[in-house]
């Protein structure tokens, strides 16, 4: 055969296949792009569409997000947007199942037609392409992600998708459960699994039709009684699932709170085997006392018994999850001496001058190990002391001048810190815009000594954003790379950003992942509701999209051996709001992690660290047969040069690298 | 570049589908060229092959109220909505309205007082509501809905006189043309005054536009619309309290 024809045949079957992968809509990657919008198309079909929201001029003395980041201007697009990743790598995007969305991606399916018609919207040609398609997107948002063993549980509005992550580059979906009622946070104990329902529309049984409207009187009949609000199908508060078969969940109880359950953290007591505790944070209206005797919406000067200024603890019997019920409803916000319930609530006094309100928190994480949890209580960040569950108890709150709406909380692994997020415009407005103030919308980073917290630092994420990007800091995980405090961290249309913030006052970005906007011409609401790494891998759950998961990889700010020192922690669950302390084994490879960071602080001289590279090298490559006595020696010398590190961090992490060389493991 | 993949919803009917296009003409393509094609990479023939030794598909479910049976739904499931209430429509039309007088007020502020407490609040509030109104508008846009309610669109056409405006119905908590008139004559510390009452009248009644809807039966089941609903009630009930601390320590009011 002569090679022209093969040539053809060759190009000729290469254009064949990729047009029929393209035109199968198959998971098609697009490279990191970053073809800028025109401008001026793009402003006058802007003032066509309202809901984009322009950002005011950047208050006086502020600065904003970086435009110059390639992060900024990235191309549109739901699929087929532009990306780019500094430090990470994207493996695989699980797009959201067909169960738990309208159908379609294209306007003009009659699908979207009759799902309009179904809600009571006419078929008009008023309605803009563009927003025809953003109908319901929050309506069917992922939300919150948790994790056991070969399992990333998924919430969403709609329900919970469970998907097998033994291979991560192979993930797939095993079981959707449809169960509507908003926002759908997960988390899982054994063979429990918890959801948060706080929306009108949740039923005790699941079902996706939610409650009648009053139908429109007809003509000319008499107005009749009108239908009842208060309904006892209605459900609102936790549910607790049995996953013992993990294709077929089963509903075992439903706690039922008078706010709903917006998010819930799980308490385990290492002083109670038999029992769990799920903690409540409602945030949403208060129903009516029909519904759920007892609820109440007053104030604390009208009725002591306000359904507002609390948290709620139900208490979870391991053996018989169905008796689950309220126990307590602690006044978190009270003051204990004069027992005013709105302590945290009097205008001025507490914080740096701003005034706060807080009657509900957001958001709690609880650390067992150390008896402590962090509350985000919308006006306030405070510390609790936890050490009986079921009565936490204020030790301390702080305010912020910069912080509209505290909203997450996690601490750092020895509890030394506690980072806060502000979800200033609550998650759905566009936050990183050029002119947006890298102080609003952070993250606030406090020290935590001897119960008291003081302010340190903010960290945003610091590219721009788009108009059309909601964006704001959100859920992240702790990145268990030993010798540094790293968290990664969700900002919506943001992205994933890691933050290195051992020194909470210079906290740094190390890497990052981004899309463009779902849509350059008006907010449609996506990106990452929730960035957490789970046993070597970061997943994020893309709000419109579906399931992201990648990889770290190496960069100057993060060497392949701490990437891999890292890879050595595995748990077997993780609910980010209930954090387990991280403990790294006595590997090699966690020692070369403290050695790359000893040669970037420059706390030992090169030709030591060198030594001690060729000295683990020799012990690791003959099985730890070979050079244990040379890594004692090294042992030693480093618990002298521990003592005299220019700073804490590096003695620290001198004293770790020590302890895994004097006793290391295969 | 990353690489085609294959494995998202791996059993989805559209991509197999789509797969079984591929292997034919692939199968096809391969029977000719076989030999001089032994360098292309045919991952959609991997692909295909592999399929079928895939483990279980993944199933829908629903489950029951507590200690009942889940259901299986078939593979073929889309998501549905429940209905839209016609209170959820004129929540929205009524709270553009009642926002557009905040926005409207705190536009006063520049050229009527110095107090910083007062202009910093007014900004917040402004910036907040100016994003609300168009997210409502959106909202409603996109549902086919008239941005103006009937009871509010000759507001916008016709010039009314004084007597009509104050027989208009307003949305709970909106001040009155006289109100709004007293305010815009006020300045200093009698601005603040006004502004703070009215304002925490004017918010005060947007927490009871929010209690009206959850009161009515079917209403704010629409996730968006209980979003900001919920958004609504907690930041305007934390700026009652803020504004009132800040009346509570203005001189003026001692005198009154």
């Amino acid at each position: 055969m002569n090679q022209l024809p093969t040539t053809t045949l060759r190009l000729l079957a290469a254009a064949l296949l990729l047009g029929l992968c393209l035109t199968g809509k198959l998971q098609a990657q697009t490279p990191p792009a970053q073809e800028s919008t025109k401008p001026a198309e793009q402003k006058k079909e802007e003032q066509d569409l309202p809901g984009v929201e322009k950002a005011p001029p950047l208050p006086a003395g502020m600065t904003g997000s970086d435009a110059a980041d390639p992060r900024f201007n990235l191309k549109p697009g739901l699929f087929d947007a532009g990306e780019v990743a500094k430090g990470l790598r994207h493996i695989q995007l699980l797009k959201k199942p067909d169960a738990f969305q309208l159908g379609t991606e294209d306007a003009d399916d009659p699908k979207v037609k009759k799902t309009l018609g179904s809600i009571g919207v006419p078929d008009s040609p008023m309605i803009p392409k563009p927003f025809k398609l953003v109908m319901a997107q929050l309506a069917f948002a992922n939300s919150d992600l948790a994790f056991k063993g070969k399992y990333l549980f998924m919430g969403n509005f709609y329900g919970v998708n469970i998907y097998d992550i033994a291979d991560p580059t192979k993930a797939k979906l095993v079981t959707s459960m449809v169960c509507p009622g908003g926002q759908g946070d997960v988390s899982v104990y054994k063979n429990l699994m918890f959801m948060s329902v706080e929306m009108p529309n949740g039923r005790l049984d699941c079902g996706i039709q939610g409650f009648p409207p009053a139908p429109p009187p007809a003509a000319g009949a008499a107005q009749g009684q009108p239908l009842p609000a208060p309904s006892k199908e209605r459900f609102r508060g936790v549910r607790i699932f049995d996953i013992t078969d993990i294709r077929n969940p089963k509903q075992v109880a439903a706690v039922q709170t008078c706010r709903g359950s917006h998010t819930h953290t799980l308490v385990v007591d290492p002083k109670d085997k038999n029992n769990v505790y799920i903690y409540v944070s409602g945030t949403s209206f208060v129903r009516q006392s029909e519904e759920l005797p007892g609820c109440s919406a007053e104030g604390p000067d009208k009725d002591p018994n306000t359904s507002l200024f609390r948290i709620e603890v139900i208490k979870v019997p391991v053996a018989a999850p169905q008796t689950a019920k309220v126990i307590a409803s602690p006044r978190v916000f009270m003051d204990a001496r004069t027992g005013v319930l709105n302590a945290l609530s009097s205008g001025t006094t507490h914080g740096t001058g701003k005034p706060a309100f807080s009657d509900q928190c957001h958001d709690i994480t609880v650390y067992s190990e150390k008896g402590l949890a962090a509350g985000a209580c919308s006006g306030n960040g405070i510390l609790l002391d936890i050490k009986d569950p079921a009565n936490p108890k204020r030790l301390d709150a702080v305010n912020d001048p910069n912080y509209a709406y505290w909203h997450s909380a996690s601490f750092s692994n020895d509890g030394s810190k506690v980072v806060f997020t502000d979800e200033w415009g609550g998650g759905m407005g566009a936050r990183c815009r050029p002119n947006d103030p890298n102080v609003w919308g952070a993250d606030a980073l406090f020290s935590l000594k001897d119960n008291k917290l003081t302010f340190a630092g903010y960290y945003k994420m610091p590219a721009a954003q788009g108009n059309t990007e909601n964006c704001v800091a959100h859920n992240g995980s702790l990145v268990p790379v030993p010798g540094r405090d790293i968290k990664v961290q969700a900002w919506y249309q943001g992205g994933i950003s890691l933050m290195d913030f051992t020194d909470t006052k210079h906290p740094k970005e190390i890497a990052y992942f981004d899309r463009g906007p779902i849509d350059p011409k008006m907010l449609v609401l996506g990106g990452s509701w929730s960035a957490y790494w789970y046993n070597g891998h970061i997943y994020s759950a893309e709000i419109a999209r579906g399931l992201d998961i990648l990889e770290l990889t190496p960069s100057e700010s993060l060497t392949q051996n701490e990437i891999d020192a890292a890879k050595t922690v595995r748990v077997t669950e993780l609910n980010v709001q209930s954090q387990q302390r991280i403990v790294w084994p006595n590997k090699l490879v966690v020692a070369k992690a403290y050695l790359d960071q000893l040669e970037r602080s420059q706390a030992l001289p090169a030709d030591q660290i060198t030594a001690m590279r060729d000295a683990i090298q020799t012990a690791e490559s003959s099985g730890l047969a070979k050079g244990r006595a040379k890594l004692q020696s090294f042992a030693r010398s480093l618990k002298e040069n521990a003592s005299n590190a220019q700073n804490a961090v590096d003695g620290n992490r001198m004293q770790a690298l020590a302890e895994i060389l004097q006793r290391p493991v295969k | 570049m990353k690489a085609v993949n294959f494995d998202v919803l791996g059993d989805s009917p559209r991509i197999t589908k789509a797969c079984g296009v591929i292997a034919m003409s692939v199968c096809l393509l391969v029977t000719i060229v076989a030999v001089t094609f032994s360098s292309l990479p045919l991952r959609c023939v991997l692909a295909q092959q592999t399929a079928p030794a895939a483990p279980a598909k993944p199933v829908v479910v629903q489950p029951g109220a507590p200690g009942k049976p889940t259901k299986v739904l078939p593979r073929t499931t889309t998501a549905k909505l429940p209905p839209l209430a016609k209170a959820d429509v004129q929540f929205m039309q009524g709270m553009i309205v009642h926002h557009e007088q905040a926005v409207e007020m705190t536009a006063l502020i520049e050229s009527r007082t110095e107090s910083k407490d007062v202009r910093s609040l007014g900004a917040r509030i402004s910036h907040t509501q100016a994003d609300e109104i168009a997210f409502m508008k959106r909202w409603l846009v996109s549902r086919g809905q008239p941005v103006v309610g009937a009871s509010h669109d000759m507001h916008k056409h016709h010039k009314m006189s004084q007597d009509q405006m104050d027989q208009m119905a307003l949305m709970p908590g909106m001040l009155t043309p006289k109100q709004m008139e007293a305010l815009r004559k006020a300045s200093g510390e009698e601005f603040d005054r006004l502004f703070l009452e009215g304002m925490i009248q004017h918010h005060g009644g947007a927490l009871d536009m929010v209690k009206d809807l959850h009161d009515t039966a079917g209403a704010g089941q629409e996730a968006e619309l209980f979003n900001f609903a919920t958004d609504v009630d907690s930041g305007q009930r934390a700026e009652i309290r803020i504004m009132q601390a800040m009346l509570e320590k203005l001189p003026s009011k001692e005198k009154r």
